[in-house]
């Protein structure tokens, strides 16, 4: 009898597939992972302490650095919970441009995603494809705010920048453009029949389950719930849209690239919708303080990032600085169920698990 | 060169020998250099970007730079190490690679040696390398290095057997394993060449051949995203230059043999173009399978282990020995 031992692998903070500086402690029985420890905080910035020191509009830039391919969303999450701490009212031609920056972010950030989990799975063209096309968006951004990726763009009561003339027309031929290359990628991709192989029932929980570990956006809806809250607790102007929330049945890795390249047509469909109904001129900032201070009380409000739910949750004792921030990252909750997915599986699903709970380290670490 | 290998060994022998094998070399390394060239610039145009171009005119000279760059390295060998075999490693990988070039006809009298049991003298040494590999992951002393290995070792054992399997049928068809035989046999026209009746062996050769190559799809004993890179990852310098090198050749010494075997080597594919040399059809039928490999690279995901085996063993090899009995029966009923 040979005598056979578990080999102790160290997978990461230094490794290609973690997606930044995240790292995970497996120990292997051969390829069988036996037990997964994730180890995060390799990019604690501390953004919640930093920000009790901070001025509300001096915060908006540390959110753009908590979920980086993302930082709209988060720019929304902030100056929301504010606004409805304040009750301060959004001008119509703001509110448009703040969902029309979101629903790009979300195809932006989808795209990262698609082309990444690829280049995780070993395909190697779709992470250029999808870089190449999130580029499209990130000039738009950079046209709008002068910024490719920390865009600091939404103010507490409305935007900074107004769209320059024909960014609109842009936004649009972009919608269409993109209408054509998702189309592209399904029949590169979708089809395959080794990506297939590779993703369809790795990685499987129950709505129970996801529930219970509190996930939200794509690994939740691929169980089945369908729970978005663009939909359920409409917040900017969502409610004016027809969308719908795509959902699977299986809760597998299969599942969860469905629906997110679903979203991707659902966002695109709100787009073409916000253009064509997107106000001429108007104001870009509400009315509000030239110094903000909430007033005395806590608020809590989410918004669906394209990760899940990004909640901000604001104790305001009165001054002009927050006495308490804290956001509920949905990259950090979504990655707790990580450990529990990993046991029983091969080197390899890490790789493939990992990459479909689509995971920012910036927010996890914060 | 056949009647040179009959007479006795002198010293002018041995000096026109390494000659030749030196003038080999040169191909070789030729080849290597503008394969990863060919290579970087396919997949960039089939990637939307560009490619390298700075170096020389149009990037001619960039896999020259970036030699020169592995070669003037400093060597490092971790301190934990098992430094015999770690230096022996690069070596018995790459060896065997440049050594089954000497059976391959180019064209109808360009060739290195003309070996009676050439597919066998192939077969043989390639599973050499493997062996390297293996060491080279276990001399590193890398958890990340002996996995690939491992890795390394179970896929290329198991796609030896399918790859050698599949092959059978042409020897079975021509009688000999005699390259240079092979290739004379399917003369006079596409029609005429091994794919066609061959066609399930072909389509088992070529997947075995990539997996031997470790190519996308196969790629896994140095899948980037799970083993960072496998069994060299503790390798730099001329010493993963030298894996680097074997990989390359073994593209070259893989898509000749494809070419000799199922693609009619040196023969024209119309009677009436036969007034064309043979080693430009060599070159035209070769080089197709090698852009059928980066191709392939620049569409594919990666297979997982498991899949892997069960491909292997499941799927190719029955078909293999389907194929075999096949071309038995076939032969028997047309004699």
């Amino acid at each position: 009898m040979i005598r056979t031992e578990e080999l102790v692998l160290n997978v990461g903070p230094q490794h290609p597939s973690t997606h930044g500086v995240f790292r995970v402690i497996v120990k292997l029985d051969g390829e069988v992972i036996t037990e997964a420890i994730p180890v995060m905080g390799y990019l604690h910035r501390g953004t919640e302490k930093l920000a009790e020191d901070l001025s509300f509009t001096q915060i908006i830039p540390y959110t753009d650095r908590l979920d980086y391919v993302s930082a709209m969303t988060n720019n929304y999450a902030l100056v929301n919970a504010v606004e409805k701490l304040m009750s301060i009212e959004v001008p119509e031609r703001a509110q448009f441009l703040r969902l029309i920056v979101m629903e790009l972010q979300r195809i932006a950030s989808h795209l990262v995603w698609w082309g990444t989990y690829l280049l995780d799975i070993g395909a190697m063209s779709p992470f250029l494809f999808g870089f190449r096309d999130r580029e499209m968006i990130i000039n738009l951004f950079n046209e709008l705010c002068g910024a490719r990726l920390t865009y600091n763009y939404m103010r507490v009561g409305g935007v900074k920048w107004d769209a320059p003339e024909g960014w609109i027309d842009k936004v649009r031929q972009f919608v269409s453009y993109m209408k054509e290359k998702l189309e592209e990628y399904h029949s590169l991709v979708s089809g395959n029949e080794i990506f297939l192989a590779r993703i369809k029932g790795v990685g499987k929980y129950d709505a129970e389950t996801a529930i219970n570990y509190g996930l939200s956006g794509a690994n939740l809806r691929c169980t089945g719930v369908k729970r978005d809250l663009r939909k359920d607790e409409p917040y900017c102007i969502y409610d004016r849209f027809e969308f719908d929330v795509p959902v699977g049945t299986n809760g597998d890795c299969y599942d969860r690239y469905v629906i997110r390249m679903e979203e991707i047509r659902q966002s695109l469909r709100i787009l073409e919708q916000a253009v064509e109904q997107f106000p001429e001129g108007g104001e870009i900032m509400g009315k509000v303080p030239r110094v903000l201070r909430p007033p005395v009380g806590e608020v809590y409000a989410g918004i669906e990032s394209p990760r899940g739910e990004i909640g901000c949750y604001i104790v305001s004792n009165g001054k002009d600085k927050p006495y308490r921030l804290k956001f509920r990252r949905p990259s950090f909750v979504n990655l707790q169920i990580l450990p529990k997915l990993l046991v029983g599986e091969t080197m390899t699903n890490l790789v493939t698990i990992l990459g479909g709970i689509d995971i920012v380290v910036g927010e996890v670490d914060a | 060169m056949h009647d040179l290998l009959q007479r006795e060994m002198s010293l002018s022998l041995f000096g026109i020998f390494t000659f030749w094998a030196v003038v080999m070399l040169v191909i070789v390394l030729g080849f290597v250099t503008y394969a990863i060239y060919f290579e970087r610039k396919i997949l960039g145009w089939m990637q939307s970007r560009i490619g390298p171009n700075r170096v020389g005119p149009l990037g001619l000279l960039q896999t020259v730079a970036d030699i020169l760059k592995l070669l003037m390295k400093e060597d490092t060998i971790p301190r934990k190490a098992d430094r015999p075999f770690f230096i022996l490693a690069p070596i018995i990988v790459y060896v065997p690679s440049f050594a089954v070039i000497a059976t391959i006809p180019f064209a109808e009298n360009l060739y290195n040696a003309n070996l009676n049991v050439g597919i066998l003298y192939y077969a043989a040494l390639s599973s050499i390398s493997t062996i390297g590999i293996v060491l080279g992951g276990w001399a590193s002393n890398n958890k990340y290095a002996l996995l690939g290995g491992m890795r390394s070792a179970a896929q290329m054992i198991s796609y030896e057997i399918p790859l050698v399997i599949s092959v059978v049928g042409i020897v079975m068809m021509s009688g000999s394993l005699n390259l240079h035989t092979i290739v004379s046999q399917q003369t006079g026209g596409f029609w005429n060449w091994n794919f066609l009746p061959q066609i399930v062996g072909f389509a088992v050769f070529i997947v075995a051949a990539i997996s031997e190559l470790n190519r996308t799809p196969f790629d896994l004993p140095e899948a980037e995203s799970e083993l960072v890179a496998g069994y060299h990852v503790e390798y730099s310098g001329f010493r993963f230059a030298f894996f680097m090198l074997a990989e390359y050749v073994y593209v070259f010494a893989l898509s000749a043999l494809a070419t000799v075997l199922f693609l009619g080597g040196w023969d024209a594919p119309l009677p009436f173009l036969d007034f064309i040399p043979g080693i430009f059809w060599f070159i035209l039928k070769f080089a197709f399978f090698v852009f059928f490999l980066i191709w392939i690279r620049g569409t594919l995901p990666r297979v997982r282990i498991d899949q892997l085996m069960g491909l292997g063993w499941k799927v190719l090899l029955p078909l293999a020995l389907v194929n075999i009995i096949i071309t038995a029966v076939y032969m028997e009923i047309v004699k």
